[in-house]
């Protein structure tokens, strides 16, 4: 079939900005969309610049954005992304364009780095293997899985507004590594991913599920982390607050009271943080938006209180 | 990564240079396991008879025997490091079944096990404070007064010419499957260490066996694990035979690879095969309906997810067809069992390098191991050769003549024949002569071409001409490897009149123990036709027997 791609182009030696260019090309039933980019690279323009290898999405080279999308392009059909004929690939977001779709991985692996991606098994070495059951080790292959492509980051939405944070690729593997019954040093971990940049940062805007060709869910591994943590005793921190209040005026209401969670999020004591709530409160005011102090229970509130009860009482036998 | 790990634990100085992130590295696609005898009942001559049977008889027996003996603890230490292999009951590792091998002995990750073990060296790596300089590619290597002295690498982010002297240097670039077309291999498998290592001296060895794989995919030439049918899957012609029963009627769909893609390949010949679904009857099918479809989620997924796309198959629904292709060069840098080649200071392992414990034929499974136990060997070695020996004084010239060479493919007119071209060109002729069939009519042919390729090569331009990531000159430097990787193939496969291993001539379609138990090495002349050299294959317990699966 015909197909027309749209790709961004940007060469740093000659363009100021980036720009579009279309190539029309014949391509298979089953073909990919990158095989469709290898023979425009091929056949057509030698200068395009990308980065693939395996062609058979375990090499982690070709992520980039196919109809906006953050895809690894190897796995990902024409015939699917092109159903009108036209698809339009760009370089990932969140990461600096180097050339074409080509982006600079750099701040990627520094976070990867940053979680000290490594095991720390028990000093006292065994004569053979570690024993650990397979079902531990199936959950951690959950995460191996992943090819660190970088298309989690790609539409990573804090890393957006924060390129402190760690990222939703780093943090899957710091839960590769906590998850780990092998591992020893899980305490300290998830002392220092409870710190800024860290699990409490995601906002939980399930970008990264999306994204991730491998099924690691890197978000659901983020909160996994959040429960270890707490568990470990790492509750002093807004996120922790944050979840409680909403979950306790959930528990006690039925609904979400904002006042109470704005509120038990910094902590009551917490004077200067409360002060500094002040503005946010006036021009919500202003703007009609500020939750009523009054907040009342929804009917069957009781019966959300009887579930919150009967998980509660689930979780201590478990 | 693994010799980078032993040197540096030996407190060398070491750099990693990779054209590409080393965690994009083609071991990444390994899929099926690592082999080990590790169970009770399982011994390391069981495993070294399996291998050296594998190899036709062709692989060295002392450096297969050093391989088995230790290989059980080069898995456990890769376990040790963090590596997730699959569990039993009582949380020890498990292994699965895997072709040529007479008990279960290979330990895996799913259908990921490459991939997981790389991205552990990876984390070693990174523990270990190894300065890793990604995708710089390699461009000459220097070698003075006979000495391994340094390479010159291009750094791809800028485009600039590096010079890094070394003590010693090891040569982990992988094999050269690209040279085919189709073939399993990454589009980064250009044989590039082979070929530097070639032109500075060292000659190659075994060039001829080249692996098929039984199992791949028509449309893009994926691979389907052999771990497929290590877990039950079965092979069945057009008119759904287990033609494999016919081949090897003891081992059946778990016969070493070569066997099994000849087999394969026959059927195919006869019309027997099936649909391609490219509007030919290239294919057989590999059939795991029968096989619980939660247990082939959980062990083979990664399989099951190619299938899917590339094929449009649900393999636990469907039968998937699959043909032999292009998988494994065994082959490569004659090295010792230091993994140390004829010019000092300069080593190999892995797929480039040729030991041998492969012979003609390497058992699935062994890679992933030769790659651990020779990557440990080579960095240990050069790391205490590197603590005897001074840097070789080299001068900045060496990188003025990769510029110029660069310059001069830079500045030729865009508009001649595209590299694509010739490497396609290469490819379909190496995959039509110097495939599953071959004979001297075919290879002398497709040596011809090669030659006329090498013409056409000298004169091929590059599109880009800029600095910044000008991926165009990367091939350009790769296509100038694969030519030579293609040339050291087709010279040893010519001269190799007899049938072993993946080697298989239709004119002379017997193994000839008299003539040819023994190792044919081609070696760089810069003025003249390479050189033809033949070394004896070590023998200790095991004598040449007929092969039966």
């Amino acid at each position: 079939m015909q197909v027309t791609y749209r790709i961004k182009r940007f060469d740093p030696e000659v363009d100021k900005t980036p720009r579009f260019q279309d190539f029309t090309l014949q391509v298979g039933e089953n073909d990919s969309v990158l095989d469709g980019m290898i023979k425009i690279r091929e056949e057509q323009d030698g200068s395009l610049a990308l980065r693939c290898s395996c062609r058979a999405a375990i090499c982690g080279s070709c992520a980039m954005r196919v109809n906006g999308e953050p895809r690894l392009m190897c796995k990902t059909r024409i015939r699917d992304a092109a159903p009108e004929g036209l698809v339009k690939v760009e370089p990932m977001g969140n990461l600096p364009v180097v050339k074409d779709l080509v982006v600079d991985m750099g701040p990627f692996w520094q976070k990867v780095r940053a979680v000290k991606p490594w095991l720390e098994p028990p000093a006292a070495k065994p004569e053979r293997e570690y024993l650990a059951p397979n079902e531990a080790m199936r959950e951690v292959v959950g995460v191996v899985a992943c090819i660190m492509c970088g298309a989690c980051v790609s539409d990573c939405t804090v890393w957006e507004v924060d390129p402190n944070f760690l990222g939703p690729a780093a943090l899957a593997k710091a839960y590769r590594f906590v998850a780990d019954p092998r591992n020893t040093d899980n305490d300290e971990r998830l002392k220092s991913l409870t710190e800024y940049t860290g699990i409490w940062d995601c906002t939980h805007c399930f970008y990264c599920v999306q994204a991730c060709p491998k099924d690691v869910a890197p978000m659901e591994r983020i909160l996994a982390l959040r429960r270890e943590a707490i568990k470990h005793g790492y509750t002093d921190h807004n996120g922790v607050r944050h979840s409680d209040s909403f979950a306790q005026s959930v528990k006690d209401s039925g609904s979400l009271n904002e006042g109470r969670l704005a509120v038990e999020t910094q902590g009551y004591l917490n004077l200067p943080a409360l002060i500094g709530l002040a503005p946010v409160g006036l021009r919500a005011l202003k703007a009609g938006k500020m939750p009523s102090p009054l907040h009342h229970k929804r009917p069957g509130a009781s019966q959300v209180k009887r579930i919150f009860n009967e998980l509660e009482k689930e979780e201590k036998t478990t | 990564m693994r010799a980078a790990l032993e040197a540096k634990r030996r407190h060398a100085d070491v750099a990693l240079i990779s054209k590409v992130h080393p965690v994009r590295s083609h071991s990444v696609a390994a899929q099926g396991g690592i082999n080990a005898p590790l169970s009770a009942g399982d011994s390391w001559e069981s495993h070294a008879f399996d291998t050296v049977k594998g190899s036709d008889y062709l692989g060295d027996q002392d450096a297969i025997e050093f391989l088995s003996r230790e290989a059980a603890q080069a898995v456990v230490d890769l376990e040790n490091m963090g590596v997730a292999f699959h569990r039993g009951p009582e949380g020890k590792l498990a292994p699965r079944n895997f072709g040529g091998a007479s008990q279960a002995r290979t330990y895996f990750v799913g259908a990921i096990t490459g991939h997981a073990i790389l991205h552990v060296m990876f984390e070693q790596l990174l523990k270990a404070g190894v300065k890793i300089y990604e995708e710089w590619f390699v461009t000459h290597l220097a070698i003075e007064g006979g000495f391994a002295a340094g390479l010159v690498a291009q750094e791809m982010l800028t485009g600039k010419f590096h010079l890094i002297r070394a003590k010693a240097i090891i040569l982990c670039t992988g094999g050269c499957g690209r040279v085919y077309e189709p073939s399993t291999n990454a589009l980064i498998c250009t044989g590039d260490g082979m070929s530097l290592a070639w032109r500075a001296g060292a000659p190659l060895m075994d060039m001829e066996m080249v692996q098929y794989h039984p199992t791949t995919l028509a449309n893009n030439g994926a691979l389907m694990t052999e771990g497929a049918r290590g877990d039950g899957a079965q092979l069945r012609n057009a008119l759904g035979d287990r033609f494999m029963i016919k081949y090897a009627p003891n081992k059946i769909d778990l016969a070493s690879r070569d066997v099994v893609s000849r087999a394969a390949q026959t059927e195919i010949d006869a019309g027997r095969g099936v649909d391609d679904g490219l509007g030919g009857k290239t294919c057989v099918y590999l059939d795991c309906t029968h096989l619980d479809r939660d247990f082939i989620l959980e062990r083979l997924g990664e399989i099951y997810e190619l299938a899917l796309q590339f094929a449009n198959v649900d393999i636990t629904r469907q039968p998937c067809p699959v043909r032999p292709g292009m998988h494994y060069q065994m082959g490569g840098i004659k090295t010792d069992l230091d993994g140390a080649t004829r010019i000092p200071g300069l080593y190999a392992a892995g797929e480039c390098a040729c030991v041998s414990v492969h012979g003609g034929n390497r058992l699935g499974a062994n890679s992933l191991l030769d790659t651990v136990i020779f990557g440990h060997r080579a960095g240990a070695h050069a790391a205490e050769f590197a603590r005897q020996v001074d840097f070789r004084p080299l001068s900045e010239g060496v990188v003025m003549e990769s510029e110029r060479r660069a310059q001069a493919v830079l500045s030729r007119p865009a508009n001649g024949e595209s590299i694509a071209k010739i490497r396609l060109d290469l490819g379909r002729t190496m995959h039509q002569h110097a495939g599953v069939w071959r004979e001297v009519k075919g290879l002398q042919t497709a040596l011809n071409t090669l030659y006329t390729l090498k013409e056409r090569y000298q004169k091929a331009p590059v599109q880009d001409k800029g600095k910044v990531f000008n991926t165009n000159l990367v091939f350009h430097w790769e296509l100038g490897y694969m030519l030579d990787s293609a040339e050291t193939i087709l010279l040893s496969a010519i001269h190799r009149t007899e049938s072993r291993g993946a080697h298989y001539r239709t004119d002379y379609p017997e193994r000839d123990d008299q003539r040819w138990l023994k190792h044919i090495l081609v070696g760089y002349r810069p003025d003249g036709a390479p050189t033809i050299e033949y070394l004896p294959v070590t023998l200790t317990r095991w004598k040449p027997e007929p092969r039966v699966y």
